[in-house]
């Protein structure tokens, strides 16, 4: 099964879909990679941070004095410290500045159990923890804001804030007419969901070497999801040049969203290294990682569907909660969410409201399939409205997914589709899976006590998804045939595991036509090659792979026309097959790769006249704003109702992610997804006390699955086409994560089914299954966290609704137009992170015109002035066409108001006058 | 703090040093004696990826004190591979599999499995699978690791029960 078909050398210059060897392993499996640890560099210290043991409160003192006695201590530093010297902007993974302050060490607050205080800095690790060991901080301690419940009543997180909401999008009233729709509709199914927070634990934790290069050049070798994305973040926090700033990233370890940007620690170690003048190391223990580097996950859910009286789609709501911690790598209220969960079916009208709230634990990061729980709450709703409705749960999804044929259409959320096909996928994996035949075993199976259950699931997934994203429009490849006729090739993706070395090189060499072999990819230095945003978004075999494709083809046209001057034959008649370059025709003639390079680089002089000299070429490709994957899976479990255990029999993976690089890594990726769901469904849980306390902090705690939690995956990819990309690729790296959690509980909520309804609290472990197998409900419940705030709570009034809610002043003594002429700063709170741009307003009596100005791009307007409120629409076509609803008040030189985003919510607008 | 004088033998090399009594054996490995293909995953013996074969077994280098390793022969994934280049069937296996994506892992679980291989018993798929469980592996879904246990154990892929199967 799956036997590799190797390379013997014959003349195979056709690499893509084929099952190659990964470059990579040979040096992997010898030991002789190059992760961030494995980097030393003469004088290089080593740092250690002592990290709050509280949740929450004020430091009244810190006593530095025994640490920075004892022997082999270099340095011990704090906030201030590291702010004498610069304090960079810790900005999104899109760039954009952070919604709260993020300070780098704990200024005079602490937020969370771990937060970072001090950064001792010392001849090895060993000294440098015992040192942390000796700093003695006097916290005042306050009650902790912990849950999401907690973060809706309790106080806020971080003084000076309106409250808790750290974003929010979708609509805070509840919509009448839908309400209408959903009460008076035949069937009204609903969800409550409970998601469990997760660590990413990527088996290489975190890590940076920062080195001084001189007064104003930095090294820095850090694990991360891509030098190039890295070096630009470092460049415009810390306000250098980009070409100043060289991260190298050879291996790593894994990443999963965690290291998608460098987050307090990091950069600390990198001021630090500033300031002391010395190469730093800081490699993040265990313990750190699972306590003090930012998680996922955890969010709440309620999902209402409206069926008709066949089980088709009328209406849907969705109310959503994310914990974003007390620094999030972005605040997030995950629009993601909203936008897929109904992005493959058939409904004609959908509303949400989505928040994201601050808490005192530590910050949101992004993991595999961010927006996973809209798969997962749709798919548990469909079976149990399957089972509600009598209707079988394969006929309700054939009901209501929208099929390649009735494609193209546009969904409620304005996601235009072309090219998904989960219905395809489904139909190819009941070809595999003989549901009838299940269903007789399971009947069997019950008459002896043994529950049996199956579970289905589809899904779509964004791939290569770079819509309003300027950090992930396009991706670079730099392709020379050296003078040896040896390629070489730096292309701006970044591999964590996903053999990019590999799959890039495929792709590069089919398309030269030489043996692949002869292909060398590099993509480990942001010094060499273009921007590109390394792993985010299952992009890299889409946006890498069709900058490979452009680039190779810019080559080989030169190839040709070179060796049709060199052998006086056409250009149309030479061909390049495994490295040799052919002119057919009378005189056939053939040459080496070889010769034409060493003539275009040696004696430029006798190609073509007004050819470059060098054979080489760069492209730099912009794939479409999406790709879409789509799949259906099917499990099959055996739950054990004497001891809650889940025996996972079989699991059958049909997908869609159009032409395939390499077959073996496509389903590595599935595969690890895939495990990674089981934990998560199963294992994988962080929780804290009611005081915040992480309760989860070695492997011991924190079950990942091992190889005996996880069955053999069958693949089936006959449902494929390919996507409009360059190539026909599509995106692969997050889809286990996302349909594998549904999957799975809808197996084990089928196969205990004779016990009623699961409660959908995850993980699934063996006491809560249990406890819904013996109806002991009070074990199944959370203990409830005690009640923590001691302050009377702010009104929970979201962050977007304030200031648009009082009533309009109408024109008192002064002249309106001395209040809002001129010019203007502003910021609106998108999904996307804080967008700053200026603009200019005029008024002529109750008329207001004016223009936003952003990236050197106008946005014209019109619209009304009452009084000191002003109200105005702008039409735009990027990312998406909408009509932008702003209403905003003047008071001074201030201005406050909401942006409504139509089916997307309001964001918040202020300005301030220039 | 106390110091001691060990002797070892790695990956065929003698080697003597001066270390401190708490320092660990992965800390000694990847730092004095610079085999940095030993890999700390997790500091607490659950994870595996910091196994070496310390006279003839496979042992957690992050559970056991450099000065414990005194008098002992090590070999560590660095050591395996022929002096040519080519791989230990181990690695072979698994490079053929495609069992390993970040690699961060897969220094332990080459280890664990080149010791049982060595054994003068033949180990049986199951042995090697179960051997497996103290592995964790966050990339691969341990598809590849699967089938590389199951083809040094000389049983074709898909017969045996397997862990899960």
């Amino acid at each position: 099964m799956n036997a590799p078909e190797t390379h013997k050398g014959e003349r195979t210059d056709r690499y893509i879909g084929k099952r190659m060897l990964r470059s990579e392993d040979a040096r992997l499996l010898t030991g002789r990679g190059v992760y961030v640890d494995d980097v030393g560099l003469p004088g290089m210290l080593q740092v250690a941070f002592h990290r709050s043991p509280i949740a929450r409160g004020r430091i009244k003192s810190i006593d530095l004095s025994a640490a920075r006695e004892l022997p082999g201590v270099y340095a011990v530093l704090t906030a201030p410290d590291l702010a004498r010297r610069c304090k960079p902007e810790m900005l999104s993974f899109f760039l954009a500045a952070p919604v709260v302050p993020v300070p780098l060490l704990a200024e005079d607050r602490v937020c969370y159990v771990g937060d970072p205080v001090a950064m001792v800095v010392a001849q090895d690790r060993y000294i440098a923890e015992d040192a942390a060991g000796l700093i003695v901080v006097e916290y005042e301690e306050e009650d902790p804001v912990v849950t999401l419940a907690d973060a809706r009543t309790g106080s806020l997180v971080h003084p000076g804030t309106d409250s808790n909401i750290a974003a929010a999008t979708g609509i805070e009233e509840l919509d009448e007419d839908l309400e209408a729709q959903l009460n008076n509709a035949p069937h009204l199914i609903s969800i409550e969901l409970k998601h469990q927070r997760i660590s990413q634990s990527p088996m290489e934790t975190r890590g940076v070497v920062a080195a001084p290069q001189g007064a104003g050049e930095l090294t820095i070798y850090l694990s991360c999801q891509g030098p190039q994305l890295a070096a630009r973040w470092f460049a415009q926090a810390f306000d250098m040049p980009q070409t100043a700033i060289r991260v190298i990233s050879k291996d790593v370890g894994g990443s999963f969203g965690l290291k998608g940007q460098p987050w307090r620690e990091e950069v600390a170690v990198v001021v630090a290294a500033m300031i002391l003048g010395r190469p730093l190391k800081w490699i993040e223990d265990r313990l750190e990682n699972l306590t003090s580097a930012n998680q996922a996950r955890e969010q709440e859910m309620t999902l209402r569907v409206a069926f008709d009286h066949d089980g088709k789609l009328l209406a849907s709501h969705a109310d959503y909660g994310l914990n974003n911690g007390a620094y999030p790598q972005g605040a997030d209220s995950n629009i993601a969410v909203m936008m897929f969960l109904w992005g493959a079916h058939k409904l004609p009208t959908f509303n949400f409201r989505a928040r994201g709230w601050f808490t005192n634990t530590v910050g949101l990061a992004a993991y595999r399939g961010p927006w996973a729980i809209e798969s997962l709450a749709r798919e548990v709703l469909l079976d149990r409205a399957a089972r509600k409705l009598g209707i079988d749960a394969i006929e309700l999804r054939r009901r209501n997914l929208i099929t390649r044929a009735d494609q193209p259409c546009t969904t409620p959320m304005g996601l235009q589709l072309e090219d998904i096909s989960p219905a395809e996928c489904l139909e190819v994996l009941l070809e595999k899976v003989d549901v009838a035949a299940f269903r007789v075993e399971q009947a069997e199976a019950r008459k002896q006590g043994r529950h049996l259950g199956i579970g289905f699931a589809t899904y779509i997934e964004p791939t290569a998804g770079s819509t309003g994203v300027a950090v992930l429009i396009s991706e670079s490849a730099h392709i020379r045939i050296e003078p040896t006729g040896k390629v070489s090739a730096v292309v701006s993706t970044h591999s964590q595991g996903h053999g990019t070395q590999t799959t890039m090189a495929q792709v590069i060499a089919e398309r030269l036509g030489v043996p692949f072999e002869d292909v060398a990819v590099y993509e480990d230095d942001s010094s060499r090659g273009g921007y590109g945003s390394g792993a985010y978004g299952s992009r890299q075999a889409v946006a890498g792979g069709g900058a490979c494709i452009r680039a190779a083809d810019l080559l080989v046209d030169k190839i040709k026309r070179a060796a049709a001057h060199l052998m006086h034959a056409k250009p149309e008649d030479v061909s390049i097959e495994n490295g040799i370059v052919r002119a057919a025709g009378p005189k056939a003639q053939s040459s080496s790769l070889r010769a034409i390079a060493e003539i275009a680089y040696g004696e430029p002089d006798r190609l073509p006249e007004g050819m470059a000299a060098g054979l080489e070429a760069q492209y730099r490709y912009q794939p479409p704003p999406i790709t879409f994957t789509s799949a259906a899976n099917a499990c099959i479990v055996e739950v054990d109702t004497d001891t809650g255990f889940v025996k996972i029999k079989r699991w059958v993976t049909s997908e869609d992610c159009g032409v395939m690089i390499n077959p073996s890594v496509v389903e590595g990726q599935i595969a690890g997804g895939l495990a990674q769901a089981i934990g998560q469904v199963l294992l994988e849980e962080i929780s804290f006390d009611p005081r915040g306390n992480p309760t989860a902090a070695t492997y011991k705690d924190y079950l990942l699955p091992a190889i005996s939690d996880v069955p053999v995956f069958e693949y089936h990819h006959s449902a494929a086409a390919p996507s409009k990309a360059e190539g026909g690729f599509r995106g692969v790296g997050e889809g286990g994560c996302i349909i594998g959690p549904p999957t799975l509980v809808n197996a084990i909520a089928d196969a205990l089914a004779p016990f009623g309804e699961l409660k959908l609290e995850f993980p699934l472990t063996p006491s809560r299954l249990l406890a819904h197998i013996e109806h002991r409900r009070e074990i199944a419940e959370h203990a409830a966290p005690a009640p923590v705030a001691s302050t009377p709570p702010p009104p929970p009034a979201p962050a977007a609704e304030a200031p648009a809610t009082s009533p309009p002043k109408q024109a008192g003594g002064d002249s309106p137009k001395l209040q809002i002429d001129g010019d203007w700063k502003f910021v609106l709170s998108t999904p996307m992170g804080p967008q700053a741009f200026t603009g200019r307003m005029k008024t002529d009596g109750d008329q207001l015109t004016g223009v936003f100005i952003m990236n050197m791009d106008e946005a014209h307007f019109t619209g009304t002035v009452t009084g000191n409120h002003l109200k105005w629409d702008l039409k735009v076509t990027k990312p998406m066409s909408i009509t932008l609803k702003y209403e905003a008040t003047v008071e001074g030189n201030k201005l406050t108001g909401k942006c409504k985003m139509g089916i997307f919510g309001s964001a918040k607008l202020v300005g301030e006058r220039i | 703090m106390s110091t001691h004088q060990i002797h070892v033998t790695i990956n065929g090399r003698p080697q003597d040093a001066t270390v401190e009594g708490r320092l660990t054996l992965c800390d000694f490995l990847r730092g004095d004696a610079g085999y940095t293909g030993v890999h700390v995953g997790c500091e607490h013996g659950v994870c595996g990826a910091c196994t070496v074969i310390v006279d003839g077994v496979a042992v957690r280098t992050c559970l056991m004190l450099a000065v414990q390793a005194d008098g002992t022969k090590i070999t560590t994934v660095e050591g395996l591979a022929a002096e040519d280049g080519t791989l230990h069937p181990v690695q072979q296996a698994l490079r053929e599999e495609h069992g390993l994506q970040c690699g961060f892992c897969t220094p332990g679980i080459v280890m664990t499995l080149a010791a049982l291989t060595q054994a003068p018993q033949k180990p049986t798929a199951d042995t090697l699978i179960a051997a497996m469980s103290g592995h964790v592996c966050r990339c691969t879904g341990y598809q590849g690791i699967r089938r590389a246990a199951q083809r040094l154990a000389c049983e074709p892929a898909g017969e045996t029960a397997g862990g899960a199967a």
